[in-house]
């Protein structure tokens, strides 16, 4: 789960990380209100789940008053397009009103969870405001790494390490260690899976503080973190992959026009990749789960033509614990339910799979009953 | 000969009394697994199946002789589950759940350092070898015993894979889930080790998806190190960035994950990857008969 800047730096403050003074503001009037206490001047910010916003305008300078009122009614409501919002952008919807702040120089400092070694790994880089992944590709060698032993957690050598070898100021490297600590305390204790401080900065003032900030959290976590919950933003989602989630469907939005229903995620990214593979564009990741009932199939066929790209179907369900006649009955009942009108084509493996395609044959609806994958993949994509 | 499991594994289960482990303690003893007890805590004393049910697995080890562990604990417990069974010596443990928060998993893989147990999974089908032994939720029905390896991230694409090359005649020595989460007991090279060394095995599929970089790994371990075939296939090509596709752990990001990235290392290592999950089994079966290993590994 994503949150925004103004939610992250509220964590991670609790937590001890220095961040500016700032408000949150959905309307013109409180961002003017925010302005006020901050001296009449401050950074607007629009806040929406993507980076690069800085390059896409969505961050401004305001020295009066005038000015944050005049940005303010600029950005709420403007869809910004960054590299990672894709072409159609997103709209803001609220800002950040925060202390303008005196840049000594800029750094990085991110936290994320090392796959290969199963630890938590904190990196830092000299190369502030540059995207890591951008760093890492020209200059590796600018990247510092500390692996972290999870019993002991980040010790103070190892951040005093990072610290020295992106040459933060020695007078202030004893608030970098603190800074560190505090990122990866709250990093831990909220269980994010990645944090992002890029910017870090020093001031001219001698401060150490984090200027932008990004936190995701580990969405098998939030069990654990209601406070975190709550900090959800359904205007930042799909409001299908929201609906989806409520009847335990996983379910991802994609801009093709062949909706997908499949049994287990690595089939069910198969099955797009397979479209694609015979020239189609699949529409939707969508896994319905080893269960597969009717209930579900109905409502994964609900959402998958919630999208008006959708032309057509491809239900993919390889049948292990479940039998495909049944699975067949629960299609057909569904498709007749919802009166489904578009074509679908269902390739059904496993126990009873004659059976299975003799009830979707004779069901008397429009459907094609494919003999495996590849098949189903070229019907579905000759009849959209 | 097989991998992991074999006719005298002796299986105890974690929380058998609830309904995925009652569920799939029935599939697995009709499949013939040695099955021997389980717990579930506060039900010490009774029975399920006709098997024992104990409160702790260090009781359930000592009174069983089980030798292996299946884990149908829920997410919030599962960790603490693994560990249990760890700390009883268990030589395998087989974790199911899905959903275990991943620095969970981060201490889980802290606590196992030094001590000899395995953990397959979490968030994964299980273990197989056809005819002796399923320790899982896979249909047992689809796998047939034979010579073939099969290691694999996704539950399902392990069944298609299996069942295709069961259509063909071509058995399997073992097929291993080794699950769909970023931090996990047991890596693809792990795997591969064991059946590079198993005689029984004379090929492996290898099926992966996006995310993080073991699929690479393991082909530079392939090229470097395995003496038998190897054929591939990877999931998500058509995944967008930054999204996880259903698994925790299949996701691109900042450009490293990608499936381009995989087929392209294991192409460059020497292993033929099928261009869709429907030719996992003809792209084996014509490498087998490139290699002159076709007629050993067909079903007699």
């Amino acid at each position: 789960m994503n949150i925004h800047e103004y939610q992250a730096k509220s964590v991670l403050a609790k937590y001890g990380v220095a961040v500016p003074a700032g408000k949150v503001a959905f309307t013109v009037e409180e961002a003017i209100e925010a302005a006020k206490e901050l001296g009449g001047k401050g950074v607007v910010k629009a806040q929406i789940h993507a980076g690069g916003r800085g390059k896409a305008g969505g961050v401004k300078l305001a020295k009066s008053l005038d000015e944050v009122e005049q940005y303010a009614k600029e950005l709420l409501g403007k869809t910004l397009v960054t590299h990672q919002t894709g072409p159609q952008g997103k709209v803001v919807k609220r800002l950040l009103i925060e202390q303008l702040t005196n840049i000594e120089k800029e750094y990085y400092i991110g936290v994320v969870v090392d796959r290969a070694s199963g630890r938590v790994v904190m990196m830092a880089s000299e190369e502030g405001g540059m995207e890591i992944e951008e760093v890492a590709a020209k200059t590796p060698e600018k990247i510092f790494r500390e692996t972290i032993d999870p019993a002991v957690g980040l010790l103070p050598f190892q951040a005093r390490k990072l610290a020295y070898s992106i040459h933060i100021p020695k007078a202030l490297v004893n608030k970098a260690v603190a800074f560190m600590t505090a990122l990866y305390n709250c990093f831990v204790d909220k269980d994010c899976s990645v944090a992002e401080i890029n910017p870090l900065v020093v001031t001219k003032e001698g401060d150490v503080m984090a200027l932008d900030a990004k936190l995701n959290f580990d969405d098998n976590a939030l069990y654990r973190h209601p406070d975190i919950q709550e900090l959800r933003d359904f205007d930042e989602e799909d409001p299908k992959e929201v609906e989806a989630s409520k009847f335990g469907l996983n379910y991802i939005a994609l801009d093709g026009n062949i909706g997908c229903m499949v049994n287990g995620a690595g089939l069910a990214m198969a099955t797009m990749d397979t479209i694609k593979y015979y020239g189609g564009s699949p529409a939707n990741f969508l896994d319905v789960g080893g269960g597969a009932n009717q209930d579900q199939i109905r409502e994964a066929f609900k959402i998958i033509l919630s999208d008006e790209n959708v032309k057509g179907i491809l239900v993919n369900i390889f049948g292990g614990i479940m039998k495909c006649d049944v699975i067949a009955n629960g299609v057909v009942a569904a498709a007749k339910e919802i009166e489904l009108d578009k074509p679908l084509v269902v390739r059904l493996e496993g126990t009873n799979v004659e059976l299975g395609k003799k009830i979707l044959n004779e069901s008397g609806l429009n459907i094609v009953a494919a003999d495996s994958l590849a098949d189903a993949a070229q019907r579905i994509v000759a009849l959209v | 000969m097989s991998i992991l499991v074999n006719k005298d594994t002796r299986v105890i289960t974690q929380n058998i009394t609830g309904k995925t482990g009652s569920f799939h303690l029935k599939q697995c003893l009709e499949y013939g697994t040695k099955m021997v007890g389980g717990t579930a805590p506060g039900k010490g004393g009774t029975t399920i199946e006709g098997l024992p049910v104990f409160d702790t697995v260090a009781e359930a080890v000592r009174e069983t002789g089980a030798n292996a562990s299946v884990i149908y604990v829920p997410p919030a417990g599962a960790a603490d589950a693994i560990m249990e069974a760890v700390d009883a010596e268990l030589d395998l443990v087989i974790c199911i759940t899905e959903g275990i928060p991943v620095l969970d998993m981060i201490k889980v893989k802290r606590y196992m350092e030094g001590r000899h147990t395995r953990l397959i999974g979490p968030n994964c089908p299980g273990v197989i070898t056809p005819g002796e032994c399923k320790i899982g939720i896979m249909p047992g029905y689809i796998f047939t015993p034979g010579k073939v390896g099969v290691v694999s991230r996704s539950g399902t694409l392990t069944y298609e894979a299996a069942y295709q090359l069961s259509v063909r005649n071509i058995g399997q020595s073992t097929a291993v889930g080794i699950g769909g989460d970023p931090v996990k007991g047991t890596e693809f090279i792990e795997v591969l080790e064991m059946f590079n060394e198993d005689p029984d095995t004379e090929a492996i599929v290898m099926i992966g998806e996006i995310g993080g970089t073991a699929e690479e790994e393991a082909a530079q371990w392939i090229r470097d190190n395995m003496k038998k075939p190897v054929v591939g296939f990877i999931a998500g090509a058509t995944a967008p960035p930054g999204r996880r596709m259903g698994h925790a752990g299949a996701i691109v990001s900042g450009g490293s994950g990608t499936a381009e990235s995989k087929i392209k290392t294991m192409e460059a290592c020497g292993i033929r990857v099928a261009p869709t999950p429907s030719e996992i089994g003809a792209t084996l079966a014509q490498v087998l008969e490139e290699r002159g290993l076709l007629e050993r590994c067909l079903i007699k």
